[in-house]
């Protein structure tokens, strides 16, 4: 069983949606006990740093998080959720889980592109990510596929190994990191098309180790 | 980097989509939801589902289509037609729609928009804008007039300042249609559309007169739109998605080709 954790931010259906899809069982769910009990956890969201941290902490969601990334569980996040996995926010200066070193910041407020147009903040649509290692989470995307994104706030990961994917939007952001058995992801993988089920799909076969003896 | 995105634009009514929306292949095509499964496999970035439906009994039928899209196809789609407030955006965003979209309701009541924004992120209220060409005037600076029901009433309101007004109060994307360029298939209103997008933050859709693919690339180039509606140009079997796409990416616009 998989447990979508819910902390009040956003609407969660459309992962459950995609997950129905590949077939796999998984409950939305604010339950400890349920949670503790699951095979592997999913930490999606959307909306802002504070109230996610406020509703986490009331929830008790904080702790059953990172007992399931004590226990070895494969941890995938999303979106907010992977913004929240860092030690702060710049949304609502957030105090946030600290599960990875670094910071999640916002796009700058005159945000230009090299040539010195000005890009729209929400970066919202379909980007490319470039990959800078395997991983059996993103294994089988063609370099070309391309994936959902809607942020003004991106990860800036304390340490470059923990990202995998960058992607290019007037700067570069870490579009997806792991370490051990977390992997969380800024775009949104179960609005990303095909590319989007495959990593989803990868997920629910992954035994949340990482190396060659992995792949 | 970023790829432009194209959006066609389907209007249901009753739960079945309007136009006789012409096909070769198997496709139903009144059907809402086999029609956006056939998008999603060609490549259609979004989808917009425009229920110009009246009565509220057809409104759970409006639901029931949204939430079996969403069971159907893994990318974003928006809905819009008839949001009044709240209670009918959570309707539309529980059954599976990313977004919705509010148009005439926002423009006698602009609260909607922040009510929406707080209730839900903005990332989820799409601000629908009609707008008529008219002469500037003090009242409206310029020279476009916000018009709602279609077009048939004028709200004595400038464009550009709605827009302004609608960003602060939490929209996270403009859809802007021209009145004057919808179903002309001529193109894109450029003036309108460069004037809006260049002066809001937020992402904007162009909307009305597309007929052939350089129409896009004028909108998204000139118009410096973030996004183009499409509708009839592929409705009716003219042009598929992926060959507006290959146009666009030779004509140098990032657009995203494999899915």
């Amino acid at each position: 069983m998989i447990a979508i954790i819910d902390y009040e931010a956003g609407n969660l259906t459309s992962v459950k949606r995609a997950l129905d899809h590949l077939g796999a069982p998984c409950r939305i769910s604010n339950d400890l006990e349920f949670i503790a009990g699951a095979e592997r956890v999913i930490f999606p969201g959307v909306g802002a740093a504070g109230a996610a941290m406020a509703s986490l902490k009331r929830l008790g969601l904080d702790r059953a998080l990172k007992q399931a990334l004590d226990q070895g569980k494969p941890v995938l996040g999303i979106c907010l959720g992977t913004q929240i996995i860092f030690e702060s926010s710049q949304e609502d200066a957030a105090t946030c889980l600290g599960i990875l070193p670094g910071q999640t910041v916002r796009f700058p407020l005159d945000h230009r592109d090299a040539a010195g147009h000005p890009l729209k903040v929400p970066h919202m649509g379909w980007n490319q990510v470039a990959w800078t290692r395997p991983h059996p989470v993103f294994a089988g995307l063609p370099p070309e596929a391309e994936f959902y994104f809607v942020h003004s706030y991106h990860p800036a990961p304390a340490r470059a190994e923990d990202v995998v994917g960058w992607t290019e939007y007037g700067l570069r952001f870490a579009a997806a990191v792991a370490r051990e058995n977390l992997v969380a992801v800024q775009f949104h993988p179960e609005k990303s098309g095909r590319p989007g089920l495959t990593i989803l799909g990868n997920f629910l076969a992954w035994d949340g180790k990482e190396g060659a003896d992995a792949l | 980097m970023l790829s432009k995105r194209i959006i066609p634009c389907l209007d249901v009514r009753d739960g079945r989509l309007t136009k006789g929306i012409k096909f070769k292949g198997n496709v139903d095509i009144g059907d809402p939801v086999e029609m956006a499964a056939f998008y999603y496999e060609q490549g259609a970035d979004e989808l917009v589902f425009y229920d110009i439906t009246a009565s509220s009994d057809a409104r759970n039928i409006m639901i029931d289509v949204v939430r079996r899209v969403a069971a159907t196809i893994f990318m974003p789609f928006s809905v819009g037609g008839g949001i009044r407030g709240v209670a009918d955006m959570y309707d539309c965003l529980a059954a599976g729609a990313e977004k919705v979209s509010v148009n005439s309701a926002a423009v006698t009541n602009p609260r909607i928009i922040a009510e929406g924004a707080r209730q839900f992120g903005s990332q989820c209220i799409v601000l629908g804008m009609d707008v008529l060409k008219v002469e500037a005037t003090p009242q409206i600076p310029s020279g476009y007039e916000m018009v709602i029901h279609g077009g048939r009433k004028r709200m004595g309101i400038d464009a550009l300042a709605w827009a302004k007004q609608a960003q602060d109060l939490g929209a996270g994307e403009i859809c802007l249609n021209s009145i004057d360029a919808d179903g002309t298939q001529t193109g894109y209103e450029l003036t309108l559309t460069r004037l809006i997008s260049s002066n809001v933050s937020i992402p904007v859709i162009a909307s009305g007169g597309a007929g052939e693919p350089r129409h896009l690339v004028e909108v998204l180039t000139q118009g410096q739109a973030d996004a183009a509606l499409i509708a009839s140009m592929t409705h009716y079997g003219h042009y598929t998605v992926a060959q507006i796409k290959d146009h666009l990416h030779r004509a140098g616009i990032p657009v995203r080709r494999y899915w």
